[in-house]
C-alpha cells in the first residue's frame, strides 16, 4: 500500500515516522518548499546567526532511506480524489491509497493596499526567510528609511522584531492592541512583554494598525519596492521592508471547491479523517468538526502538528484489516518496533490533545502555559499572582474558588514541569495542596533562586491562611509524585 | 537558496573597533613570534613589552565589542556569522598560530627560548627555578582561562550555574594547576598537580614516577591519592553529581574548553558517524593506557624480560600520539576548526572512566520537560560535545550520555525552557526509558 504525505512539517514527518514504527508500507513525502525537513520554529535564529540552516533539521539526510520514506520535491496543484492521485506543477503525478493532508499555514493578508510590493513579506515558509535576509542587505540605523516595520503584534512579529534587533536594524512595530499579545495573555503579562519590548529600543505602537504601504512615487501601483507605510492615525512611516505577521490560515486554496469539505481549513473528525474515505488532514491545515472542550478548531502550533501527526498513523493502521496489518508490521526499521509480529490495532484512536500547553519566548523573557489562563479571569475562577521586582518574572496560578481545583499556571522568566502541572490540573487538585507542594513544578537550572515561598504567602495574605511551602525543588519527589 | 548560505563566515557583524582590535593583536603576536623565532632571547625592553600591550589592548577592544547590548541575554552571539567562531579566515590563522604554538611547546622547544627568558624573571621570583616552556605554557594557558573564564561569566551572566562552576574551573586552574605546584618546587618539594589523575596524566601511576616521587612522603602520598581517584573517588563523586564534577567543574583541560573554547563550542561534529568514531576512539585509548601501564609494571616484576624495551616503546608512542599530538596540537590547536571539546570528547582516557560511571551508575541526567520540545536545534548546535540532544528532547527523554559533560549549556540555550541538569536515585536503571511526548500509549490502541 502506498501512503503519501502532503506536506514535510512536523505534523508530516511525524505521521511518516509513526508509520514507520508501525508498519512496511509505502510512504512518500511531498513538499514543494524544501528537500529536507526543518524546525520551521527556528528560522529566527538562522537569521540571527545561531545556527545555520542545516543545524535546524532535527534528522540527518541517512534517516530518510534507512527508514524508507521517500521524499519528492513538487508542487502540488491539484488532487484527483477520484483516481486517487496528486498533480504537480510540472504535469507530474503521484498516486496513492492514502493521503494524508498536512500542508500546513500561509501568512494573512488583509488586503491592504501595496501588500503584495516587494519588501512585504510575512514569515513562514523559507523563502519568506531569504526575503529577509534579501532586504536586511539595504537596511540600517544610518539610512533614511533604513528601518523595518512589523505589522501584527504576534509570537511571529515578536520574533521578527528580534531578528531585525539582533542585526542592529531600527524597527517599528505596529501593534493593535493596548499592549502586546494581550488577547492571550493576561494584563499583567502582557504589560510586561511590551515593557520589555521598549527596552530594546523597538519603535513600539500600540493601538495602531496598517492603513496602506506606499511604493516610490513613479511606480504604478503594486509595483516596485515598499518606501514607506501609512497607519491608520496618518502617520507615514519611511522603511525599506514590511513584515507582515497578522496571523496565519490554513494553506489549502487549491482544495477549496473540490470533493474535499473544507471550512477555513480542511474539515476532519475526531479521527483526523475528512469527508473522503482514504484522506486525512492533520497540523496547521486541518480544522476540527468537533474540537475537545475548550480547545480551538484550529490550533496552529507545532505540539498539536505533532500529536495530530502520530493520531493519524495510529488511525491509518487501524483501517486495515488485520492481515494486512500483520503481514506488514514484523519488519519496522524505525527505532525499537512497537507492535511486535502478532500485534493489531483495534480501534482508531480519537484525537485528545489533553491539557492545553504552549511556550515562546519574547527577546529574553521565556513564557510558559499550562491549562486554562485567559486574559479576563472568569468569575468562577481566582488568580494568585507573583512578579518579581525586576519585572521580568512572574507565576500565575489560576484555580477555582468553590472547589479550590487549580485550572492553569502562566510562567514569564520561570520553568515549570510540563507533566506536574498537568497531573494536578489533570487530577483538579486543589490549591491548597499545589501550594504547599509547589517545589515539585520548578524547573529551572540548579542555584536559581525559588520564588514558590513568595507565592504561597501572597495566598495567605490574600486569604488570611497560613500555608507552609513543603516542597522544593527536587527531581525525587516529582518521580515519586508522578508515579504515585 | 543562496542568500541562506549563512554558514558562510559573513564577518558584518565585526565592527571597525574590532577589526583595529584584531589587526593590533595580529601584529604584536607576530612580532613576538619573529623576535621569539630568531632563536635568541626576546629581549626585555620597551619593545618587547610594548608588543604585549598591544596584544592585550587588541584583545581588549575585540572583546569589549562582543556585547555592545547590554540589556540583552544574547548567548550565541550570531557565531555562525563571524569570521573567527565559523571557520572563516580569522579562525584559520587562529588555528595554524595555535598549532604552530603546540608543536614547538612539544617538539622543538628551542624556538621558544626568547619567550622563555622573558618569563625567566616571573619565574625566579614566584619558583626560585628558572622558566622553563612549560612554565610559559602554564602561564598562558591560566592567563586564558581567567580571561575568557571573566568573558564567559559576563556572556552567561544570567545563569547562576555558569558562575559557578566558571568560578570553579578558574579557581582550580589558578590554585591548582599554577599557584600550588610552583609553590611546591619553591619549597623543594616535587612539583604535584592534584587535579590530574592517572589516566589523563598518564605517566602519573608508571613505576619510573613512582621511584622518584616515593622519595618524598608528599610524592608518595600524592601517588595513592591518585589511584584512589580514579579507582574510588571518581565512581563516587560520578554517582552524585555526573561528571561533571570533573569535565567542567575541575579539569584543566576542560576548563580551558570552557572559558577560551567557548567561542568555538558549536562546532563540534553531530552527526552519528562522529558518535560512532567517538565511542570507538575513547575507549581504545583507554584500553591502551591501561596495558601500557600495566606492562610497565609487569617489567619491572619480571625484571626486564622480553617486554623490556617493547613496553617502553609502548609508553613513548602513546606519549607521542596521545599525549602531545592529540590533547595538545589537535586538542587545542584545532579549537577553531573542530571545537573545544576534540580531546575530551575522542581521546581522554579519563573522560571514558567517568563516562562509563555516569552511564551505568549515576543520579545524574538531563531531564526534558515533557513536549515543549520544538526540536529548533539550539541545544545540539552549542552541544561542546557533539551530542545530538534534541534528537532526546523532541521525543521528551531524558538524556543519559557518557561523554555529557554537565556545562549545561543546552539548557541554557533551550528558548523553550526544556531541559534541567538534575539527578535522582529513584530510577537510575530507567534514566533513559521514558517517552512522554508520545501521544498515544500503547495500552490505548489495544495493541493485541
Ligand atoms: C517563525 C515561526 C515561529 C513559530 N514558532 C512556534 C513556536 O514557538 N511554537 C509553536 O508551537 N509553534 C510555532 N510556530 C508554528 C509552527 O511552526 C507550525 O504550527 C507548524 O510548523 C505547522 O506544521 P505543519 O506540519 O502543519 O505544516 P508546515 O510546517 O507548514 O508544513 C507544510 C508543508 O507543506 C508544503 N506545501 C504547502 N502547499 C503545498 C503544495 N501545494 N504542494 C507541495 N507542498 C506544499 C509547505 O511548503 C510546507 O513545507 C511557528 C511558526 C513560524 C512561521
Ligand atoms: S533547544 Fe530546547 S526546544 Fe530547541 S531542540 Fe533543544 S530542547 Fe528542543
Amino acid at each position: 500500500m502506498h501512503i503519501v504525505i502532503l506536506g514535510n512539517g512536523i505534523s508530516g514527518v511525524t505521521c511518516a515516522r509513526f508509520l514507520r514504527k508501525l508498519s512496511d508500507h509505502d510512504i512518500t513525502i511531498v513538499s514543494d518548499e524544501s528537500d529536507e525537513f526543518f524546525s520551521r520554529t527556528a528560522l529566527m535564529y538562522v537569521y540571527m546567526g545561531h545556527m545555520r540552516l542545516r543545524d535546524t533539521m532535527p534528522y540527518e539526510p541517512w534517516f530518510w532511506e534507512k527508514n524508507r520514506i521517500q521524499r519528492v520535491r513538487a508542487r502540488v496543484e491539484r488532487i484527483d480524489f477520484q483516481q486517487k492521485k496528486l498533480l504537480s506543477t510540472e504535469g507530474n503525478s503521484i498516486g496513492y491509497d492514502k493521503l494524508v493532508i498536512a500542508l500546513g499555514s500561509q501568512s494573512n493578508k488583509f488586503g491592504w493596499p501595496g501588500q503584495d510590493l516587494d519588501g512585504v513579506h510575512g514569515l513562514y515558509h523559507l523563502q519568506d526567510l531569504e526575503a529577509m535576509e534579501r532586504h536586511s542587505a539595504g537596511l540600517s540605523a544610518d539610512k533614511a528609511g533604513g528601518r523595518a516595520a512589523i505589522v501584527g503584534g504576534g509570537l511571529i512579529g515578536i520574533e521578527m522584531a528580534e531578528m531585525f534587533h539582533s542585526r542592529k536594524i531600527p524597527v517599528t512595530f505596529l501593534v493593535r492592541e493596548k499592549a502586546f499579545w494581550n488577547n492571550i495573555l493576561p494584563e499583567e503579562e502582557a504589560e510586561m512583554v511590551t515593557r520589555h519590548i521598549k527596552e530594546h529600543h523597538i519603535d513600539l505602537r500600540l493601538e495602531t494598525e496598517l492603513k496602506e504601504i506606499l511604493s516610490y512615487n513613479a511606480l504604478p501601483e503594486g509595483k516596485g519596492t515598499c518606501a514607506a507605510i501609512v497607519t491608520n492615525k496618518g502617520e507615514t512611516i519611511p522603511c525599506g521592508f514590511v513584515g507582515l505577521t497578522v496571523g496565519v490560515s490554513p494553506n489549502i486554496g487549491f482544495l477549496k471547491n473540490t470533493a474535499l469539505e473544507t471550512n477555513k481549513g480542511v474539515l476532519v473528525d475526531e479521527h483526523l479523517q475528512t469527508n473522503l474515505p482514504d484522506v486525512f488532514a492533520i497540523g496547521d491545515c486541518a480544522e476540527l468538526r468537533e474540537p475537545q472542550n475548550g480547545r480551538r478548531s484550529i490550533e496552529a502550533i507545532w505540539y498539536t502538528g505533532r500529536m495530530m501527526g502520530e493520531t493519524a498513523a495510529y488511525n491509518l493502521i487501524a483501517d486495515l484489516e488485520p492481515q494486512a496489518q500483520r503481514s506488514i508490521a514484523n519488519r519496522p526499521t524505525f527505532g525499537k518496533p512497537m507492535a511486535g509480529k502478532k500485534s493489531k490495532i483495534e480501534n482508531r484512536k480519537s484525537y485528545r490533545p489533553g491539557i492545553w500547553f504552549n511556550s515562546a519566548k519574547f527577546f529574553d523573557i521565556e513564557y510558559q502555559v499550562y491549562g486554562d489562563i485567559r486574559t479576563q479571569v472568569p468569575d468562577i475562577q481566582s488568580t494568585l499572582y507573583w512578579e518579581h521586582p525586576n519585572g521580568k518574572k512572574s507565576i500565575r496560578i489560576n484555580y477555582e474558588h468553590e472547589s479550590g481545583k487549580v485550572v492553569g499556571f502562566n510562567l514569564m522568566g520561570v520553568r515549570y514541569r510540563h507533566e506536574v502541572c498537568t497531573q494536578w490540573i489533570q487530577e483538579g487538585a486543589p490549591i491548597e495542596t499545589v501550594l504547599q507542594q509547589l517545589g515539585l513544578a520548578n524547573f529551572d537550572p540548579e542555584f536559581s533562586t525559588q520564588y514558590e515561598a513568595e507565592i504561597v504567602a501572597i495566598y495567605n495574605r490574600q486569604t488570611g491562611k497560613n500555608l507552609i511551602l513543603k516542597q522544593r525543588r527536587g527531581l525525587s519527589a516529582v518521580l515519586e509524585f508522578l508515579t504515585h | 537558496m543562496k542568500s541562506l548560505s549563512l554558514a558562510t563566515p559573513n564577518p558584518m557583524l565585526t565592527t571597525p573597533v574590532q577589526k583595529l582590535g584584531l589587526a593590533l593583536l595580529a601584529t604584536s603576536v607576530f612580532y613576538i613570534l619573529y623576535e621569539g623565532l630568531r632563536l635568541k632571547s626576546l629581549p626585555a625592553e620597551p619593545l618587547t613589552l610594548l608588543a604585549f600591550f598591544v596584544l592585550i589592548t587588541g584583545l581588549w577592544l575585540f572583546l569589549r565589542d562582543e556585547r555592545i547590548d547590554f540589556s540583552k541575554n544574547t548567548n550565541s552571539l550570531a557565531v555562525w556569522m563571524r569570521s573567527l567562531s565559523a571557520r572563516g579566515i580569522w579562525g584559520w590563522l587562529v588555528g595554524i598560530v595555535l598549532t604552530e604554538f603546540y608543536v614547538c611547546l612539544y617538539w622543538v622547544p628551542q624556538y621558544m627560548a626568547g619567550m622563555i627568558q622573558l618569563f625567566d624573571p616571573f619565574s625566579q621570583v614566584f619558583r626560585h627555578k628558572p622558566a622553563d616552556q612549560w612554565f610559559v605554557y602554564g602561564a598562558f594557558y591560566t592567563f586564558f582561562v581567567l580571561v575568557m573564564g571573566v568573558r564567559f561569566i559576563f556572556k552567561y551572566r544570567h545563569s547562576r550555574y555558569h558562575l559557578v562552576r566558571t568560578i570553579s574551573v578558574m579557581f582550580f586552574q589558578l590554585g591548582f594547576s599554577f599557584l600550588i605546584p610552583g609553590l611546591l618546587l619553591r619549597l623543594q618539594e616535587p612539583e604535584l598537580y592534584f587535579t590530574y589523575f592517572w589516566p589523563l596524566a598518564y605517566s602519573n601511576a608508571t613505576p619510573d614516577t613512582w621511584s622518584w616521587q616515593s622519595q618524598t612522603s608528599i610524592g608518595a602520598w600524592f601517588f595513592f591519592f591518585g589511584l584512589a581517584m580514579f579507582f574510588v573517588g571518581t565512581p563516587i563523586l560520578t554517582y552524585f553529581f555526573g561528571k561533571r564534577w570533573y569535565c567542567s567543574w575541575v579539569c584543566g583541560c576542560g576548563g580551558l574548553a570552557e572559558t577560551a573554547g567557548d567561542p568555538f563550542r558549536h562546532l563540534s561534529d553531530k552527526s552519528l558517524k562522529a558518535w560512532k568514531i567517538e565511542r570507538w576512539m575513547i575507549h581504545s585509548v583507554l584500553v591502551f593506557v591501561v596495558a601500557m601501564t600495566a606492562l610497565l609494571w609487569i617489567n619491572v616484576v619480571t625484571g626486564r624480560g622480553l617486554l623490556g624495551s617493547a613496553s617502553e616503546g609502548f609508553y613513548k608512542t602513546y606519549s607521542f600520539l596521545i599525549g602531545a599530538a592529540f590533547s595538545g596540537v589537535v586538542g587545542v590547536g584545532f579549537y577553531p576548526l573542530m571545537g573545544s571539546r576534540v580531546w575530551c570528547r575522542f581521546g581522554c582516557p579519563m573522560a571514558a572512566w567517568l563516562g562509563l560511571w555516569q552511564k551505568k551508575a549515576s543520579k545524574f541526567r538531563i531531564t526534558s520537560n515533557g513536549g515543549q520540545c520544538i526540536s529548533c536545534g539550539n541545544c545540539s548546535t552549542h552541544c561542546e560535545m557533539g551530542i545530538d540532544v534534541r534528537a532526546y528532547a523532541q521525543q521528551g527523554q531524558d538524556v543519559v550520555r557518557s561523554s555529557c559533560v554537565g556545562c549545561g549549556i543546552c539548557a541554557t540555550v533551550c528558548p523553550r525552557g526544556v531541559l534541567r541538569l538534575e539527578g535522582s536515585d529513584k530510577d537510575i536503571p530507567e534514566r533513559t526509558t521514558q517517552k512522554r511526548t508520545v501521544h498515544i500509549k500503547l495500552e490505548d490502541v489495544k495493541m493485541l
